[in-house]
Order: C-alpha cells, then sequence, then structure tokens
C-alpha cells in the first residue's frame, strides 16, 4: 500500500540516533511544560523555538522535536491536575474534576496511569486517523459555517450544567462570569474596542492562560496562606504504581468515544484540544447510568477528558497541514516555526514535501510511544517534581506560572490580572463557586460570540441563517437535548436534587 | 536590563533540563503572539542575520502581544527609546492603525521605520465553481445587491483586509462603503476555508495566503493589487488596474527602531536589513511564502510610511472607524 511506502520514508527520515534523541528531549520537555500551570503547549512550543535555530536544526529535526514537545505537553497536563487540582494547561482542565477526587481517595497513581493509557490510545488513534483520513477530514472544515460554528458552542454551553459543580445555577453563574469577561477587548466585528476602559493592555482581550494560573495556582496558594496547609489541596501522596487493568478494561469504550469526539474538535478549525475534552466529558456524563458517580473520582471523568483532548491534538495537525488553518493556539506556533523553515502547509504540502509530512507522522507514532513509557512506568519521575512539600511547591510553582506568563508577554500588566483573578478566585472558593465554567467561558465565548455576529452579517440580521443547513440544525437539537434531557431524566428518576459538597 | 534577566530566566527555567545555554546579541520583538506575519517577520529576518553572519550570535525573538501592535509600539517609544539593539516587526498593519489612532494617540514619528525587504500583494479571490470570472464580475454584484456578497477577510473590520475592497469598490463608483458586508475571522486561511466551503462569497487577502489554494484549482484569483503582473508562475493572475481599477494594496513586512538611537546605529541595522534583503537566503524564503521584492530601506521608506498614513486616515474616516 502506498501509505506504509511514505510512512516508510517517514520512518526513515524520524528515525536517525539524533531524530529519535530529540524526539525523547522533546517528549521529556514537553512533558514538564505540560506539568508546570503557566506553561501551556503554546508557550512552550514557542520559548523553544530559539532552541531548535539555535541548534541549527534541519527542518525535519525541528518538526521532530517541537512535535514531541507538543504531544508531551498534551501529556503533562493531567500531572498537575490529578495531583494538585490545578491544571497544568488548559486542555488539562477537564481532567482536575475527578482526576483530583481520585487522588484524594489514595488513587493518586491508578488516575495517572489510567489517564496516561487514555492519552496514549486518543493520541494513537488521532495519529492513525491523520495518516489515513487527512485529505478526507480536511473537507469537514469547509462544512462549517458560522452559523454552525455557533450552533456547536451553543451545544458545548449547554452541557455545561451541573459540570463541576452539583448546583446547576452556580455552574451557572460561573459561565456567565466567564462570557462576560470574553466580551472585554477588540470587537472583531467592528473593530472597535469594548470594556477595555482605553488600556492597550485589554485590547486583545483576558489570556486564559492568565485566568487559569490566577483562579487555579494563585487562590490555591491564599487557601494554602489561610489554612496553614490544613485544607489545602497540595500534598497528595503518591502510592505503589500499580496498572489498574480492571479499569482500563471498563472504561475502553470510554476512550474510544472520548477519542472519537476530541478527534473531531480537533480537525475543526479554532475548536481545538479544550473543546474536544469538554465535549468528551460531558458526553461521558450524558450517556452514564450513574451521572451523580462523576466529579467524585470516576475513572470515566479521568480517561474521557485525557482521550479527548490528546486526540484533538492529533486531529488540530489535520487542518494545520492540508489547509494552513491552525486548529489550535499550538499548532499556530507550529504553523510559524513550518512557516520560518520555509515550508508553507496547505493543500499540496502532502504531495510537495512528503518528506516533512511522512517524518512528521513518523516523529508522532515514536513521541507517543516514548510518552506512554514516560507516563506510566515513569511518572514517579515527573511526580518527584511536584512532590516537593507544599510551603516549597505552591510558591515555586506560581512564581514559575509568573515568570512563564511574563516572558510571552513582557508585560507586567499580565501578573496584575494574575493576582486579580487570584483574589477573585479565593471569593468564589469561599462562595462555593465552581471556577472551571468561567474558564469555560473565557475560552469559548470568544468564538460564540464571533460566529454569530458573522452570522448575522452575512444574513443581514435574519436569524433563520442559524437553521440553514442540516448540519446546524443537528447541533442545535442536540444542544437542546443535552440541555432539556436531563431535567426530565431527573424527574423520571425522581432523584433528589443535590446540594454541592 | 531587568526584562532581560527575567526572559532569560523564563527560557533559562525551560531549558535547564536540556542543559543547551544560549546567549542572545539583541532581540527582535514580534508585538502579536506566534504565529502570524509580525512573528514570521522577526524569525525569519533574525535567523538569516544569524546565519549569513551580519550578527554573530543568534537573535532573541520577543512575542509581546496586545493592542494589536500597540502595546510593544508603547513599550518601545515609553522604555526603550535608546535600545540599540532592538528592532520591532511591522506591517501595513501597523501603519492602518496607527492611522486609525489606535494605538492611544501615539503617531508614527515617534519611532524610525527602518525598512521593509518584501511585501505580500492583496488579492480577492474566490471559490472555482463561482460565477464571478473577473474583478468587474464581482463589483457589478455588489453595485447590484451589496446584501448579496459577503467578504472573508483575516483582519478584523476596518483592518487592511477590508480597506482593499473598499478601496476597489470606490474607485468602481460604489460610494455606500458602509453598506458592503465583511466579516473578519481568524487570519488568511480560517477565510478562505470559509470562502471554500460556500458561507461567504470571496475572500481578500494576500496572495502568500493563497498559493496553496492556487496550485491546488480551489480557488479563482479574480485580482492582485500589484502595479503590474507578478513574474513566474503568478503571471496568469490578472492585476486590478489592467481591469480598470487602479488599486495598489501591498502588504509590507518590515521593522522599526527606537527613535532615540544614534544614526551610526540607525546605519547599521539599515545595512545589516539591506544585506539580509539581498541575500539568496531572504531570496527563498520569500519564494517559499509567496512574499514579492519590495525593497525599501532607511529614510526613503519612513517619507513612504507617512504617505500611506494619510490615505488609510482618509478612508477610515468615510467608513466610521474613526471620527
Amino acid at each position: 500500500m502506498e501509505v506504509f511506502d511514505l510512512l516508510g520514508v517517514g520512518f526513515a527520515v524520524a528515525l536517525t540516533p539524533q531524530n529519535l534523541g530529540l524526539a525523547v528531549a522533546g517528549c521529556i520537555l514537553g512533558t514538564m511544560i505540560g506539568a508546570l500551570p503557566g506553561l501551556g503547549p503554546s508557550n512552550g512550543v514557542a520559548i523553544l523555538i530559539p532552541l531548535a535555530f539555535s541548534l541549527g536544526l534541519d527542518a525535519t529535526a525541528a518538526l521532530v522535536l517541537m512535535t514531541s514537545v507538543y504531544y508531551g505537553a498534551m501529556y503533562g497536563g493531567r500531572i498537575s491536575s490529578i495531583l494538585l487540582n490545578i491544571p497544568g494547561d488548559e486542555p488539562a482542565l477537564m481532567t482536575t474534576l475527578d482526576g483530583y477526587p481520585m487522588a484524594k481517595q489514595g488513587r493518586a497513581a491508578d488516575a495517572l496511569v489510567l489517564s496516561g493509557v487514555a492519552s496514549f490510545v486518543g493520541a494513537m488513534i488521532a495519529t492513525l486517523g491523520l495518516i489515513l483520513l487527512a485529505p478526507l477530514l480536511s473537507k469537514i472544515a469547509y462544512l462549517f459555517g458560522p452559523a454552525e460554528y455557533f450552533a456547536l458552542y451553543l451545544l458545548a454551553f449547554c452541557t455545561l450544567g451541573g459540570v463541576a459543580s452539583n448546583n446547576q445555577a452556580k455552574a451557572a453563574i460561573a459561565a456567565a462570569i466567564g462570557l462576560g469577561l470574553a466580551m472585554i477587548g477588540l470587537d472583531g466585528n467592528t473593530g472597535m474596542s469594548r470594556l477595555t476602559f482605553g488600556s492597550l493592555h485589554l485590547l486583545e482581550g483576558i489570556d486564559f492562560l492568565v485566568a487559569i494560573v490566577g483562579l487555579f495556582a494563585v487562590t490555591e496558594v491564599f487557601v494554602f496562606i489561610e489554612s496553614q496547609g490544613r485544607d489545602s489541596a497540595v500534598g497528595v501522596k503518591l502510592g505503589k504504581i500499580t496498572i489498574p487493568y480492571r479499569d482500563i478494561i471498563a472504561t475502553r469504550w470510554t476512550m474510544v468515544r472520548g477519542t472519537a469526539i476530541g478527534f473531531v474538535a480537533g480537525v475543526l478549525p479554532g475548536a481545538g484540544a479544550s473543546l474536544g475534552s469538554f465535549l468528551a466529558y460531558t458526553a461521558e456524563k450524558r450517556i452514564a447510568k450513574d451521572p451523580e458517580s462523576f466529579g467524585k473520582g470516576d475513572p470515566r471523568g479521568v480517561v474521557a477528558p485525557e482521550a479527548g483532548n490528546n486526540a484533538a491534538a492529533g486531529g488540530a495537525l489535520i487542518p494545520m497541514l492540508t489547509l494552513g488553518v491552525p486548529g489550535s493556539g499550538t499548532t499556530a506556533v507550529l504553523l510559524a516555526l513550518l512557516m520560518t523553515l520555509n515550508i508553507t502547509p496547505g493543500p499540496t504540502l502532502f504531495t510537495d514535501r512528503p518528506d516533512v509530512v511522512w517524518g512528521l507522522i513518523a516523529a508522532l507514532l515514536i513521541a507517543n510511544v516514548v510518552l506512554l513509557i514516560l507516563n506510566v512506568p515513569m511518572v514517579r519521575f515527573f511526580v518527584k517534581i511536584l512532590s516537593v512539600p507544599p510551603q516549597i511547591l505552591l510558591p515555586a510553582v506560581t512564581m514559575i506560572s509568573f515568570v512563564g506568563i511574563y516572558s510571552l508577554s513582557g508585560s507586567s500588566f499580565d501578573l496584575m490580572m494574575m493576582i486579580a483573578f487570584g483574589t477573585f478566585g479565593y471569593a468564589l472558593r469561599k462562595l462555593d463557586v465552581p471556577t472551571v465554567p468561567i474558564i469555560l467561558g473565557i475560552l469559548l465565548g470568544n468564538h460564540m460570540e464571533d460566529n454569530l455576529r458573522r452570522a448575522m452579517v452575512i444574513s443581514g440580521g435574519d436569524w433563520k441563517i442559524l437553521f440553514s443547513s442540516g448540519l446546524s440544525i443537528g447541533l442545535w437539537v442536540a444542544a437542546i437535548g443535552g440541555f432539556v434531557a436531563p431535567l426530565f431524566l431527573r424527574k423520571l428518576m425522581n432523584k433528589p436534587q443535590r446540594i454541592t459538597d | 536590563m531587568f526584562r532581560k534577566t527575567f526572559i532569560a530566566a523564563a527560557t533559562a527555567a525551560v531549558v535547564a533540563a536540556g542543559s543547551v545555554s544560549i546567549s542572545f546579541a539583541a532581540e527582535c520583538i514580534a508585538p502579536a503572539n506566534p504565529g502570524g506575519g509580525w512573528d514570521f517577520t522577526c524569525r525569519s529576518i533574525s535567523k538569516i542575520m544569524y546565519d549569513i553572519k551580519v550578527i554573530d550570535k543568534p537573535m532573541q525573538v520577543t512575542n509581546m502581544a496586545g493592542g494589536g501592535g500597540g502595546l510593544a509600539y508603547s513599550h518601545v517609544v515609553n522604555k526603550r527609546n535608546t535600545d540599540a539593539d532592538l528592532i520591532v516587526a511591522a506591517s501595513s498593519a501597523t501603519a492602518t492603525r496607527l492611522a486609525q489612532n489606535a494605538y492611544a494617540g501615539m503617531t508614527y514619528d515617534q519611532v524610525r521605520f527602518l525598512g521593509s525587504i518584501g511585501g505580500d500583494y492583496g488579492v480577492i479571490v474566490v471559490a472555482k465553481d463561482s460565477p464571478f470570472q473577473n474583478l468587474n464580475d464581482l463589483v457589478n454584484a455588489v453595485k447590484a445587491d451589496s446584501s448579496k456578497i459577503t467578504f472573508a477577510g483575516g483582519s478584523a473590520a476596518g483592518g487592511f483586509d477590508h480597506l482593499k475592497v473598499l478601496m476597489t469598490l470606490k474607485k468602481a463608483g460604489f460610494d455606500a462603503v458602509t453598506k458592503v458586508k465583511y466579516i473578519g475571522v481568524d487570519g488568511g486561511g480560517d477565510a478562505i476555508t470559509q470562502m471554500i466551503g460556500g458561507h461567504v462569497q470571496a475572500m481578500t487577502g494576500d496572495i502568500s495566503e493563497v498559493v496553496g489554494f492556487i496550485k491546488n484549482g480551489d480557488v479563482r484569483v479574480l485580482a492582485i493589487f500589484a502595479e503590474e503582473r507578478l513574474p513566474g508562475e503568478f503571471n496568469a493572475i490578472p492585476t486590478a488596474k489592467e481591469q480598470g481599477l487602479d488599486v495598489v494594496a501591498l502588504n509590507w513586512r518590515g521593522l522599526y527602531v527606537p527613535k532615540g538611537i544614534s544614526e551610526d546605529d540607525y546605519k547599521k541595522w539599515s545595512m545589516a536589513l539591506d544585506t539580509v534583503g539581498k541575500s539568496d537566503e531572504w531570496k527563498a524564503s520569500m519564494a517559499a511564502n509567496g512574499l514579492m521584492p519590495f525593497h525599501k530601506v532607511g529614510d526613503d521608506f519612513q517619507n513612504y510610511v507617512g504617505g500611506l498614513m494619510k490615505e488609510i486616515a482618509d478612508l477610515s474616516r468615510e467608513i466610521g472607524v474613526i471620527k
């Protein structure tokens, strides 16, 4: 088969000792970058680009290094989610919901291994999908116009209720706060600034990394100080690492479903890994017979988002390579790297530069295997980084986050904003309002609004455009179903409304 | 110095594990997140400067996103005004925003524009199955009923991609510029995807953004906004001018430096940029990325930017982006 010949070429390129070494180094660096809050995959890759150049790497070698970092960060994000309740990067947000409760129950090792395996399954299937379906799947992006994107984001928000808290009203309030924060910045539709109060710093809106570090890491520091360490999330002990075969087998279909959802979300430009992991989680919760066990350390709640976000990472490479459209923040950085190396992604890349494409794909497959080894048998090494005493770890994590964010934006304004978010997050913690929906509001709210406004421009203000294609109608039905169904189901099952704990 | 220490610390924190140390000679600020045109300018120019040994150490690229470039601009004007080891990426978008007073009152003469060594000509493209065969077909359709045609581009409303469309329509005698439907999406690639998907009728962008799609046959370029047809593989693309609509729109990629540096330092950077612009490496990079030669370095360029300012300000006032 032609695919295998081409893949053979790819492996010939990727399997030189130098490139193999770079893949391993990239995976280790990437996992560490992912594990540290405030250093997400996109800044990690961006910071390392000058390294690739100063080492004088050629195009393929630079790509091998960077994609290993990219996949590594996707794996690494879960570690601090599970052990610290602080997402290492934005796609790992959903993993905090069940990962940390599992860790509190003394199952931290199980959660790490399980999520490592789920990451591997998600990334592996997605890479295979990239090999077999890339030219075909790139067409999916064409189906999504503003109306369809709007319906997709609406679906995400409709399934938000009850995520991260059993108190639907508080989750809704949090989501509304996030949506409100997303309004800040340049209004793409008119080019006018909104809610920026004349500040140039606010013109491009609020960076979600700033919000994540503030709401999670900085808040955690405050709680830690207040309770003098007693109530803090940090300090989960990691027991002996065994492989929880039973959980892996029990969640095998969850992995497959999470992968499928994440992959499609990744393929859509602009949706990306965060939406993938979010939809994978909520879908799994919706179809579960016992949705109330989610949020309390359900292995499925760890597996679904991890399979989802790693599959999305692979999926996001498809529009980047075939259309030159980055499917996520990190692929935008990889796109820049490619262009600096004089490789222009687009519809002709697969035929013009097969060595690059197939070398990249082979590198992804290798990186995945390396990452599985690093993240399952050797996960202890990364946990070590996070297992110093909390009174040292927390300030250190916060400091590294600060430095990471500062090195990206070079602005002290972002640091102030982070502290403001931390204070805000502390107040919310006291009021028992979940912070996960706020981040989702900031992450997805902009896209949702932009697409609604674009649809309105195209139709000249006619609402019917929102239901003008089969795809958008399908998404609307799913959104309404996702919103209404739980209300009825709850009545049918006559289950008492839970108060948040 | 404080900032530099911080950046070094941040880089070191990440790089420490790889135990590789880098030292940087000078700094190039890309006033946006990694991935866009400014980032490309910094990364390719700094890489070539080092490769051809115009500078003896690799250059640090700093991404300073914010305010559509305004944050970096204010940073340079207020804090780094005499820093001779600093260059900043700029483009037509910088000029557009300065002209539209989007940088909080700062003006273009608060820095020194160093030069441009490449440009990206504007294009208007439609999908291959579109009924519009040439620019006038499209323009006439807008004139007949502007509600039927939506343009998509990679810049926000009022940005350069939007202005190109409006300049063309004004040349054709269509003055109701506020009636023209335009959606700004996240970059040229996104705009073209929306157009091929049939969600909008035409895409406005730069030639480099559509190269792959031209080769692939998915799109038809109705016009390129250049003085004359481009050489080589793009020779078949008609200019707007030869179709009777004399619009030239070039998205130049260049640099500015702080205003307070010495004349010698300005000369030194001009020479460095000039050398890069004439190097084979840059020519290869331009060819691969669809950029066209546009070589203006030094005072000549500063005047050119000044001229652009007025033109953009007038048009922006008309469409209501500025008062």
